[in-house]
């Protein structure tokens, strides 16, 4: 986020600040986006020392998400999950929290909407569906609100309890899922009963993707107003920032950490409701498949800005989406684009000890290291 | 999910001459005969996991040694939209013709979504799921490897000195629960005192409760080993290290476990794949439905290890004779579950074709284990 200290004026001081204020917002752009490029040849340098060519490498990067109508639907097929698990690390990290355990809420945001739409049968079906994305909503809200309250109230360190509790929504998704409401019918893979048809979502009018990917857009929309245009985004901003000062001001920490961690908790089960409505048409083990794991790299590529969030989900669609053909055609592991992933967020962490520090960026800086 | 009809590959090899009218059996639409043709195989895990995505990967080399064949592979791919992704691009991008995603979870949803889009493209899916009223350009095959394990009893039952012999299973699901009381009374075919105690991890994959349990089994005086999850690996390596005789599943894990392999149940998708591939070359239909066993080449087992006694040796092979000249039942009674319960009265028996033994639900006396 970019935080405008305010900067020692020198000369005019209405010119100044308009270099400064600027200055910031390139600073915002270019240090993400040099970033990237900075992953990309480090990534290129990689694929040299494995004596394969980058050239063709990112070609079909370009070819696999995003040179033709297919590549877009491969693309744009994967943005939902990814986006909605990105917000779940997105909003508490506004609170300074670190939350990676988004797959729990997915998971049980999935079993959560395959069991109420295994409840709602004989209600009209928009109403059922309303029924289904709530109950995933909550049961997400409540899994990852709790990890926001043991941090509040027991000082649990945020990041270890939510991949634990993680391993934890997987093993009761596995647990109800072969158990109390498995389908009897499931014999070899066991799963909830399926979904009625009148339930399932289907794809958006001109493009081969859900309705969950307008969903994830509108929901970073939402999400982006919260913080940056009202009250409480405000509240929970300076409460990421510094703590303390916010106590002493009286804001209400604990309230805004516990909504916070929720609400992303809410999106991650969100997303779960998708993948059960619109892809799986029932809740089992398939729906681990690691969404909410890439969502951390996703949220912080976007540095928790839900805006930032919908083109940076793009991108990585379209990279996983290649990933097949680079497989296919360059006889690459299937590693591959975790590692290129893996470069891209290490650099792009290390870049964050950038922001404020160079004098290109900050015309006020005198001396700094 | 029961199939409607049982007509493994001798059979339809018998039937294919009226395969063209037989359009009850939803058999494939004649495909031209292909000069070249593109193939795609789509693995859940990775293809050297030296066990289920090892054994596809092995029959997709040999398609490869094909002329006139081009093979795309793409492994870990979950049972996601990925999958449908991976279909949807093999085709669009490679132009292949005939898939084999062969992991049990990619049938439904994805193939029933996927297929009617691209009816030109045949869809072969390893699990057995195909029913009437699904794609008629999707298929599916699958293996009675229950006989398999079968035979690795009968070696451990040789084997074992403490009478004790110890299973590391995924999941209480029918088809790992056959496997589970196959091994044992393979075992009980030798010695009626032997006993199988298995330990559940709960997933296909996951190392670290596999080596867990493969230690806890030998802790508890268990001195063979068998196994079904995914990627019999860390067992066979752990069983051997502990001194504890292996029997491979899956795959030949013969080089991890060295002296102490006996024998080990696999997967011939080479002789699967490589008839389908030349039948849809020729342009001739596959069966929407193709089930066989030992004598339809659909498994095999691994040579015998050097740890097996003669006596071994002659019982494995007099009872795998047995089983390829067809009939044979492990499930016969009289035969009580570990619950008490009677599964098989006296006279009555289940053959490895019996569709009861699909919703298998049960761990058979001297099982020690709970499927809950």
């Amino acid at each position: 986020m970019s935080i405008t200290f305010p900067q020692k004026a020198t000369g005019s001081p209405v010119a100044a600040q308009l270099v400064a204020r600027i200055a910031l917002r390139a600073e915002a752009v270019l240090i993400p986006v040099g970033a990237l490029l900075a992953g990309f040849v480090a990534f290129s340098l990689f694929l040299l020392f494995l004596g394969k060519s980058p050239v063709e490498f990112f070609a079909l990067v370009w070819k696999g998400g995003f040179s033709s109508a297919f590549s877009w639907q491969n693309t744009l097929s994967r943005v939902a999950p990814l986006v909605l698990a990105a917000l779940c690390v997105a909003l508490p990290a506004r609170l300074g929290l670190v939350v990676i355990g988004g797959e729990g809420a997915i998971v049980l945001g999935g079993l959560a909407a395959a069991v109420t739409g295994t409840l709602v049968v004989g209600l009209p079906s928009a109403m059922g569906m309303v029924l289904m994305a709530v109950a995933a909503m909550c049961l997400g809200g409540l899994w990852i609100g709790a990890i926001g309250a043991l941090r509040i109230k027991r000082g649990v360190n945020e990041t270890i309890a939510s991949l634990l509790m993680a391993y934890i929504a997987i093993a009761l998704l596995n647990h109800f899922v072969e158990g109390p409401f498995r389908d009897p019918a499931s014999l070899n893979k066991p799963s909830t009963a399926p979904i009625e048809t009148a339930l399932q979502v289907g794809d958006m009018p001109f493009v081969a993707a859900h309705w969950g990917v307008l969903a994830g857009i509108v929901a970073c929309l939402l999400c982006w107003v919260l913080i940056e245009r009202t009250t409480i985004g405000f509240a929970a901003r300076i409460a990421g920032d510094n703590v303390r000062a916010a106590q002493i001001q009286g804001l209400p920490v604990s309230k805004l950490v516990i909504g916070f961690t929720a609400l992303g908790g809410a999106c991650a089960g969100l997303g779960g409701y998708f993948e059960v409505a619109a892809v799986h048409g029932s809740a089992n083990a398939s729906l681990i498949a690691g969404y909410g794991y890439t969502g951390i790299l996703v949220a912080f590529l976007a540095r928790h800005n839900p805006l930032v969030i919908i083109p940076v989900a793009v991108l990585l669609a379209g990279f996983e989406a290649s990933g097949g053909l680079i497989q296919r055609r360059m006889d690459l592991p299937d590693a591959t684009v975790l590692v290129f992933e893996g470069m891209v967020f290490i650099i792009i962490l290390l870049s964050e000890a950038l922001y404020g520090r160079l004098r290109i960026f900050n015309p006020g800086l005198r001396g700094a290291s | 999910m029961t199939p409607p009809n049982t007509m493994n590959r001798r059979r339809f090899l018998g039937t294919s001459a009226m395969a063209l009218g037989a359009t009850s059996l939803g058999l494939a639409q004649s495909a031209q005969a292909q000069s070249n043709l593109t193939v795609g195989f789509i693995y859940v895990g990775p293809k050297d996991d030296f066990g289920y995505n090892q054994a596809h990967a092995e029959g997709a080399a040999a398609v490869k040694a094909m002329s006139g064949v081009t093979v795309l592979e793409e492994e870990n791919v979950p049972e996601s939209q990925d999958v449908q992704n991976t279909m949807e691009s093999m085709i669009n991008f490679d132009g292949a013709s005939l898939l084999f995603p062969t992991s049990f979870g990619y049938f439904n949803p994805h193939i029933l979504e996927v297929a009617p889009k691209y009816p030109d493209v045949r869809f072969e899916h390893c699990g057995g799921l195909w029913t009437e009223g699904n794609p008629t350009n999707a298929g599916s095959y699958f293996g009675y490897i229950g006989m398999g394990q079968y035979l690795n009893g009968v070696t451990a039952g040789h084997a074992t000195k403490s009478k004790k012999i110890g299973f590391v299973a995924a999941k209480p699901i029918p088809q790992v629960l056959n496997n589970i009381n196959s091994f044992l009374l393979g075992a009980r075919s030798v010695d009626p005192t032997i006993t199988c105690q298995v330990i559940f991890t709960g997933e296909w994959s996951l190392a670290v409760k596999e080596a867990e349990a493969t230690n806890a089994l030998t802790d508890q005086g268990c001195d063979v080993i068998t196994c079904h999850v995914d990627g019999p690996k860390v067992v066979c390596e752990t069983a051997a290290a502990r001194d504890a005789f292996v029997c491979g599943y899956h795959a030949d894990q013969s080089p991890l476990a060295g002296d102490k392999y006996l024998t080990g149940a696999e997967w011939n998708w080479a002789s699967i794949y490589t008839d389908m591939v030349s039948k849809t070359m020729a342009g001739a239909p596959i069966d929407n439905f193709v089930r066989g066993g030992l004598a339809d080449n659909f498994i095999k087992m691994s040579p015998l290890g050097p740890a097996v006694s003669d006596a071994a040796r002659a019982q494995f092979e007099a009872t795998k004779a047995e089983i390829i000249a067809g009939g044979f039942a492990a499930i016969k009674g009289p035969l009580k579950d570990n619950k008490g319960n009677v599964i098989a009265a006296e006279g009555q028996s289940f053959v490895e074709t019996d569709v009861a033994i699909e919703s298998m639900g049960y761990l058979v006396e001297g099982v020690i284990g709970s499927t809950s």
